[in-house]
């Protein structure tokens, strides 16, 4: 994997760490500032503007749109259904603020299809959320997309409520 | 002069091909040293009849499973030393029956007997055997064979296989090998014997080409090695850095095809093992997926992904323009010459799931043959042409068999997920790869087409996407 891949994988990660524990005590004192990535703080940065992550990264995309950086799908589909198209109504809505910010598309897939045929289907998950997003006006040449098929699962056991979590298309922000 | 001007025009290749291959190639390791041949030796010694192999009577795996086989140590002229053994020819010989042991045991085989419970026959016992110290052992087959190291530093093994009820020589043949090739003579021994005494084609000196897996499920290192058909010579191909998938050795073993994420995209190379080089099947910025060869390997099959949607395609080995084969909205993926190359097995979801489907080698005539309830992926056309392997899913992937016509189903596992299977060379052992529940750990598993010889293949790490390759010459 290459390095953006590698970064935007471990946003992706903050990223969903983030949405998951949104009830994080916000009193906890301040990380440690020797950290050089934007990003990798789930609280606010330190003074002197702690206003949040800035425009433009993973973390700033994800506390504007909060789950909404990922779509899911059912079981060997790829359609957007009504909670999808909110989703991407509200990565639209990020996007079209953000005009200069290129994104991502990574298409995913639960373990319980072969290999070859999940890379496939992940692709074709991707497309469909570009596919919607562009429909709601975002210019196609700022998205990319990239098919991970069963390589890369969120959700570790083998259980349906993991597959639900790994079919997914996951929206991350190019920095 | 000839030789020089030949340098010179590698040199220049080399220098064109440099810039796009620093980037391609930096997720894979130090070419490997491969290359070694198997000189065929005419053994002088009485005339042979031929009376061909043994199929009359032995029938049914089962039948070979009770033959017994005596394999005691190899005898030396002279034991000397060798670069193939620390401790000189005398213990290489002794090795090289335990590789033929191992071989016939570890397949499920007839009834072995190893070097290290045997007597060990004297150089010119080798054509001459003591009949009367095997016949009371319950063997009905003896094996015997010498090694000998050449002056040109090769290594020459003779293979003999004997009946001892009718005291009668079945078969003989001689290898010459470099010393680091001495396993693939003692392949070849096990191939005479199986062919001799089964009637089918051999399959021991092959290789494998496989993914090698680490690390936890969600961060899994996947990289490309290979390996002998035992699992001896085992090697890394790519360093881990970029995730490798499905390869599949080209039919002269010059070549593997196989998936590399390494400039962030899912994309097909073709790594040459010479080299250690690696070039794109296709310039393109889509996604390529599931390479496969044509039996010449001639042509070369991908599935290439078009703003989401997977069709299959074909391109000559050299280059140049591709042939879409497929072009329906489904996902087309995938694809498995007949042996004759008239013909292409390959798996759709046009119909709403996987199904595999047969189509003539320039796309036409696109028909599906499975019917029965689950699904049908990653078909593989076996060698001999008369059966297709597939993963068969149905809740549980598992390996099963058809015919071409999609009639005569047969699942052979039972695993959880077991997935991808590839043929030996004669069409006669599948092997694929059996994932764990919840772990998500894999390794690769072998079973024959009666469905009951089922055994776990070694591999140093977890491993993956195998890919038998042919015979070797």
């Amino acid at each position: 994997m290459n390095k953006p891949a590698k970064i935007a994988l471990l946003l992706a990660v903050v990223s969903a760490t983030v949405a998951c524990s949104k009830e994080a005590p916000q009193e906890l004192p301040p990380e440690p500032v020797n950290t050089s990535r934007p990003a990798a703080a789930p609280t606010p940065p330190p003074p002197p503007r702690p206003t949040g992550p800035m425009p433009g990264t993973q973390a700033h995309f994800a506390g504007a749109v909060g789950n909404s950086t990922t779509v899911y799908f059912d079981t060997d589909r790829f359609n957007i259904d009504s909670a999808d198209a909110a989703s991407l109504q509200a990565q639209a809505q990020y996007f079209a603020q953000y005009p200069a910010v290129t994104f991502t598309i990574e298409g995913h897939c639960d373990e319980r299809g072969t290999r070859e045929y999940n890379l496939a289907l992940g692709e074709r998950r991707a497309n469909a959320a570009k596919n919607y997003l562009v429909s709601l006006g975002i210019a196609a040449s700022r998205i990319t997309t990239v098919s991970f098929g069963k390589e890369r699962p969120v959700a570790l056991a083998s259980s349906q409520s993991a597959w639900a979590q790994n079919r997914r298309a996951a929206s991350v922000v190019i920095n | 002069m000839k030789h020089t001007a030949r340098t010179l025009c590698a040199f220049a290749f080399a220098i064109a091909l440099a810039a796009p291959a620093w980037a391609q190639n930096q997720d894979v390791g130090e070419p490997l040293a491969e290359g070694g041949e198997v000189e065929a030796l005419t053994i002088a010694g009485e005339e042979l009849e031929d009376e061909g192999p043994l199929r009359g009577t032995v029938t049914a795996t089962s039948d070979w499973q009770d033959l017994g086989i005596a394999i005691p140590s190899f005898a030396t002229d002279r034991d000397q030393p060798t670069p193939a053994n620390a401790d000189g020819t005398a213990a290489l010989g002794r090795e090289i029956a335990r590789v033929i042991t191992g071989n016939l045991r570890n397949n499920g085989l007839f009834k072995p007997s190893g070097p290290d419970r045997l007597p060990k026959p004297s150089f010119a016992q080798i054509t001459d055997p003591s009949w009367s110290s095997w016949s009371g052992r319950g063997a009905e087959m003896l094996v015997h064979g010498y090694v000998r190291a050449r002056s040109d530093n090769r290594i020459v093994v003779g293979c003999y296989l004997y009946d001892v009820a009718l005291q009668d020589e079945l078969i003989r043949e001689g290898y010459v090998v470099r010393p680091a090739d001495w396993r693939r003579a003692a392949h070849k021994c096990s191939d005479l014997i199986y062919a001799r005494l089964t009637g089918e084609d051999p399959f021991f000196d092959s290789r494998i080409a496989y993914i090698a897996e680490t690390g936890p499920k969600d961060r899994r290192v996947k990289r490309l090695a290979v390996m002998d058909s035992d699992g001896a010579n085992h090697r890394f191909i790519t360093l881990g850095s970029a995730t490798a998938l499905t390869p599949r050795y080209s039919p002269d073993y010059s070549k593997i095809l196989y998936l590399s994420y390494v400039d962030g995209n899912p994309r097909i190379y073709v790594y040459d093992i010479g080299s250690g080089e690696q070039t794109l099947v296709t310039e393109n910025r889509n996604p390529t997926l599931a390479p496969r060869w044509s039996p010449d390997g001639k042509t070369i099959l991908y599935s290439m992904a078009v703003a989401g949607n997977t069709d299959i395609y074909r391109v000559s080995v050299k280059g140049g323009r591709s042939a879409r084969l497929t072009s329906t909205p489904g996902i087309d993926i995938g694809g498995s010459y007949s042996p004759d190359g008239s013909k292409i097995v390959f798996e759709s979801d046009r119909s709403g799931t996987q199904q595999c489907y047969v189509m003539d080698a320039d796309g036409d005539n696109q028909r599906r043959i499975t019917f029965f309830g689950g699904r049908c992926a990653t078909p593989e056309w076996s060698p001999r042409g008369d059966q297709i392997a597939f993963t068969r899913i149905a809740g549980d992937f598992n390996v099963a068999v058809m015919t071409p016509s999609g009639r005569g189903l047969k699942v052979l596992t039972s695993g959880w997920q077991d997935e991808a299977p590839t043929w030996a060379p004669n069409g006669r052992i599948i092997q694929f790869f059996r994932t764990t529940r919840n772990s998500g750990r894999s390794s690769l598993w072998q079973v024959d087409l009666t469905g009951r010889n089922e055994r776990r293949l070694p591999t140093p790490v977890d491993a993956s996407d195998p890919a038998w390759g042919p015979i070797r010459p």
